[in-house]
């Protein structure tokens, strides 16, 4: 009865966490320019989102910005995941730590405001930047960066820092280790950090539109001034493709994960059979 | 060339460099930007720019307050009853969040340990496609020709569509959708890790099934039922864009005021001062969720 029970409240959970995704899918197929009323199915939509010059714009912007922004927040993620979990005492680590986590719990429109008043302010006595890619980049890299770091510091918190040790024990100068040791065993935190910066950014909407300038639409604020006057099949279409694609990567990203860490167990194992001979 | 690298990598002191990178990054992105948003929401709205706090009399510098924001802030209802209705539909969420969401990661951490990885990555997929395109779907659902008026229609469950749309109930919809991982993940991490020997225990004391979820299970899981909570809480207060496409004139919400003052009215100190009353709004549950996260840490260490 329990057992019964549980299995139907699951269910029910996942169709409505499912539901709305497969909806979206099956009406992209829609033939009517009517999208909640069922035609018959055509890939009409799909070749109106293929000549829609705006979207296909939006989506390079967005997949341009993704990838330049993830880099970034990769880059600074690591290093302030090295900063909080290498050093446990310096002045201000404080301030660091939960200056690192206030863009994971502000609201996105405070942390848009606020880069934005800076960004205009910096603007007033430098001349610089101008608003655009470069000051979108920013505040997606500024987000990305606080999710780069908790993926990061939790692979670096649970690393056998005995490895360290032994690298350096035979020599090895910090530097060294890090590039030697540390950093071929933090790949799958990385690229992990990488996919998640680089979704975050493709999703955002409330940063991209306080700190875009004309010209930059990225493809969420496309969709978002689209879907606030109204319901529009083209966007059922985009959805449907977004869809697909990131399936793909996701599946493909586990299987990656889940071999690149059966490999490095495989490879402890043996050189720890090795160790012994 | 060797040489310079050989230099650099000698002389270059490495703590300072770790340290010193993300602490300028956000230092300049984080702390300084929530700093001029303070001082912007005690300035005056000029034309184009807002006016200067600090003016130059005699080669001495005067720093000028104005806290006609504030005042306006506090005297308009509207403001007011803005915050407290951001506080009660994030408050409505979370409830809604733990009750669906506790007894999904209570069976989900029981079902089968070779299962565990996909149920889990079922949770976490939805969060991978647009967060926007799904707030979209539901309005596709929702609206009065929509997918489920149809539906309910044709199956002659109701003569006429259900008004939905622009409604608290929409909102909470999209809302509880949105934040329901966030709910799931921290309770199926805490839950799955519970010592199956405690609820033995209990059992062999003679205490029924329900008291010992009760009495053993609930205050065990307590650190995961508060990060779930504040994790679903802090969000949902400040959310935009849910309110903004699924919501209608009446649900107010503080995020979508701000955006209003900003975009709409161009009133760059308003727009501050609603979100330094925001910020600290926000600051108790942030201060309660980091309490808890370090007390984590420490019993893990």
């Amino acid at each position: 009865m329990n057992k019964l029970f549980g299995r139907a409240w699951m269910i029910a959970v996942y169709i409505f966490l499912y539901m709305p995704i497969v909806t979206l899918v099956i009406y992209s197929f829609n033939a009517s320019p009517l999208v909640t009323v069922w035609s018959e199915a055509s890939l009409r939509w799909y070749v109106a989102l293929a000549n829609d010059g705006d979207l296909i714009a939006a989506v390079w912007l967005s997949l341009k910005i993704a990838f330049l922004s993830s880099l970034m927040s990769v880059f600074f993620g690591t290093f302030t995941a090295f900063a909080l979990t290498r050093y446990k005492r310096f002045p201000g680590r404080t301030l660091l730590s939960s200056m690192s986590s206030t863009p994971l719990v502000m609201p996105d429109v405070i942390v848009g405001l606020s880069l934005l008043l800076m960004l205009v302010s910096l603007q007033h006595w430098l001349g610089f930047p101008e608003r655009g890619l470069f000051t979108i980049l920013l505040g997606h890299a500024l987000l990305g960066t606080a999710y780069a770091a908790v993926v990061v510091t939790s692979r670096l918190n649970e690393m056998d820092k005995r490895l360290d040790e032994a690298a350096m024990d035979l020599g090895c100068r910090p530097f060294q280790v890090f590039r030697l040791v540390t950093l071929p065993l933090l790949v799958p935190a990385l690229v992990s950090a990488f996919l998640l910066t680089f979704t975050l950014s493709f999703d955002d909407v409330v940063l991209s539109s306080f700190l875009s300038g004309p010209g930059y639409s990225t493809l969420p604020m496309v969709i978002f001034s689209r879907a606030r006057l109204g319901l529009n099949p083209t966007i059922n279409a985009v959805a449907a493709v977004t869809i697909a694609v990131v399936s793909i990567a996701v599946i493909a990203s586990s299987i990656y994960q889940s071999r690149a860490e059966r490999q490095r167990k495989r490879e402890v194992a043996q050189a720890y059979s090795d160790a012994n001979q | 060339m060797t040489n310079i690298y050989n230099y650099l990598r000698n002389h270059i002191p490495s703590r300072q460099i770790v340290i010193g990178v993300p602490y300028l990054w956000f230092l300049l992105l984080a702390a300084i930007p929530i700093l001029i948003v303070l001082k912007i929401s005690m300035s005056e709205m000029e034309s184009t720019s807002v006016s200067s706090m600090i003016s130059w009399t005699q080669g001495w510098p005067t720093i000028k307050f104005n806290f006609a924001s504030y005042i306006f802030l506090s005297t308009d209802p509207l403001y007011f009853e803005t915050y407290l209705s951001s506080i009660k539909y994030a408050l409505i969420t979370t409830v809604i969040c733990l009750a669906i969401g506790y007894p999904f990661a209570y069976f989900m951490a029981r079902s089968p340990k070779h299962l565990q990885p996909m149920l889990l990555m079922l949770i976490m997929l939805p969060f991978w496609t647009s967060f926007l395109l799904r707030i979209y779907a539901w309005k596709t659902l929702m609206v009065n020709n929509g997918v489920i008026n149809n539906v309910l229609m044709s199956l002659g469950v109701i003569d006429d569509p259900i008004a939905m749309m622009n409604t608290p109930f929409s909102l909470l919809v999209g809302m509880v959708y949105s934040y329901l991982p966030f709910m799931i993940l921290p309770l199926y991490a805490n839950l799955s890790k519970l010592d199956i020997r405690f609820l033995e225990a209990a059992a062999d004391l003679g205490t029924s099934p329900f008291r010992t979820f009760w009495l053993v299970t609930i205050p065990l899981s307590k650190a995961g039922i508060i990060a779930g909570s504040m994790l679903v809480f802090i969000p949902a207060i400040g959310e935009y864009v849910i309110p903004e496409l699924l919501g209608g004139p009446d649900t107010l919400m503080i995020g979508r005021v701000l955006w209003d003052e900003f975009f709409s009215n161009n009133d760059w100190p308003m727009a501050s001062a609603v979100a330094v009353v925001m910020i600290l709004l926000i600051l108790l549950p942030m201060a309660i969720f980091n309490k808890y996260q370090s007390d984590q840490a420490e019993a893990k260490s």
